[in-house]
């Protein structure tokens, strides 16, 4: 097999879309579920975000006026096509493509790709619900972004490269823990989840940056955000916890560290009203600061 | 019909999300509209959700006595739902004007002289099952293609 079917699988099926996508409604369903319990209600019935997923296919699609087709058009497809890029530099077992050097950089670009589409499409839409969205998640993404980054490299700095399969393939060390926690920090405002549902906060400003966008753009959008959860909750396990030695047990294990992060996550969130803004940005930059610091020094320990 | 068109009828029978839209309502229904989110009812059983902009919405739940202000913003909110899209009347005031017929601000038409309605759901105010039961009626029209966004127009 060459290199362009290897690359085309896994971009297409795993780590790629077709497993991913799936995956990713899983992992929605379970966080609604999840959820619902939590409140006492009984939640939305197994498969709810695929249903969602091709309703919306289904719909036709509503063009705000003086709105440009293309770019309009164009934002979600790029959105997908980045989080499928960066899926498919994760060096989950079974993955086809060989690692590229320094491609943990490429991913951290990758990541970000998603989030700026979010703030294009905000403004794009002309409304000014998306507007006051997408100004709340660039500024919530200047937040989250300390403590993410300073997790992930330390990690790289520890494992001395910046390619993932070095990462994925280091020894446990309590840095890991210490970088983990840092990470986990930043999760919640990475997945817009209580109490940083500040840009998607549908009672106070409508919807989030995407309330003009109706049908298959919106769907695509819902796409990436299903795929975003698995590639960040996959990121988690491959960069913080160590890898067996057998591929199959290696992907269990991730499995199930994908699942306990998300249900950590539903926990926090039901358990938490709405930030402002203004605190969840001194949020991030006190406690995500100091658990920055504290990851720089243990990293300087260890 | 073939599986594709099969699978997009389950997906939306089992997808209906809502858009609100109070046309003058004493706010009777709208309290009546509130137990169907909460944990006694819970909509998303049925795989409904509460959207806050109409362009994310297939059925709009319209309530209340119809004004001479409020006829605009109906069919503005109408435009803006894509189709395929169904209406659902709550309540009796859209159908008749209720205890405020005959008042000088209140339209002396139904609500479908202003927006086709698929589903109407009496009462003052109907209780929260019978609203549940009209987004499932609502649900199935569209999923059978019989609702009115999706009636092919007289030649």
């Amino acid at each position: 097999m060459n290199e362009a079917w290897r690359t085309l699988l896994a971009f297409m099926v795993w780590p790629g879309v077709l497993v991913a996508a799936p995956l990713g409604w899983g992992g929605l369903w379970f966080m609604r579920k999840a959820t619902a319990r939590l409140q006492g209600r009984r939640g939305p019935p197994f498969g709810q975000p695929a249903f969602d997923f091709v309703k919306l296919l289904g719909k036709e699609m509503v063009l705000p006026v003086g709105v440009s087709r293309t770019v309009f058009l164009a934002l979600p497809l790029a959105s997908v096509a980045s989080v499928v890029a960066a899926l498919a530099i994760l060096p989950l077992p079974g993955n086809p493509i060989p690692s590229l050097p320094g491609d943990v950089i490429l991913l951290l670009y990758f990541l970000e790709v998603p989030v700026l589409i979010e703030v294009l499409a905000g403004y794009v839409s002309r409304s000014v619900y998306g507007q006051v969205a997408a100004m709340r998640e660039a500024l919530l993404s200047l937040g989250y972004n300390l403590p993410f980054l300073v997790a992930i490299i330390v990690m790289a700095q520890h494992a001395g490269s910046f390619e993932m399969r070095a990462l994925a393939a280091a020894p446990f060390s309590p840095l890991s823990i210490v970088a983990g926690l840092t990470f986990l920090l930043a999760l919640p405002g990475r997945l817009k989840t209580n109490p940083f549902s500040i840009p998607n906060a549908e009672h106070e400003i409508v919807a989030d940056a995407l309330v003009e966008y109706s049908g298959p753009a919106l769907a695509l959008f819902k796409l990436t955000h299903g795929l975003e959860i698995v590639l960040l909750s996959f990121l988690f396990a491959v960069v913080f916890i160590p890898a067996t030695p057998w591929p199959a047990l290696s992907l269990l294990v991730y499995l199930l560290v994908a699942l306990a992060l998300l249900a950590s996550v539903v926990v926090v969130a039901t358990a938490t009203a709405r930030l402002r803004p203004a605190q969840a940005f001194r949020l991030y930059w006190a406690a995500g600061g100091l658990a920055s610091a504290a990851t720089l020094s243990a990293a300087l320990v260890w | 019909m073939n599986l594709l068109d099969r699978l997009m009828a389950t997906c939306r029978r089992r997808s209906p999300w809502l858009c609100r839209l109070n046309a003058g309502s004493c706010n009777g229904c709208d309290i009546e509209l509130t137990p169907c989110l909460t944990p006694r009812y819970d909509i998303e059983q049925i795989g409904a959700v509460l959207h806050g902009t109409p362009k994310h919405a297939d059925i709009v739940l319209i309530s209340g006595t119809l004004t001479a202000r409020s006829r605009q913003a109906i069919l503005d909110i109408y435009a803006q739902v894509p189709n395929p899209k169904a209406v659902v009347a709550v309540g009796s005031c859209p159908a008749s004007g209720n205890v405020f017929a005959d008042s000088p601000v209140v339209l002396g038409e139904a609500l479908d002289a202003i927006v086709p309605v698929d589903v109407w759901v009496p009462g003052c105010p109907p209780r929260p099952q019978r609203i549940i039961e009209a987004i499932q009626a609502a649900a199935q029209l569209l999923a059978d293609g019989a609702s009115k966004s999706q009636a092919k127009p007289r030649p």
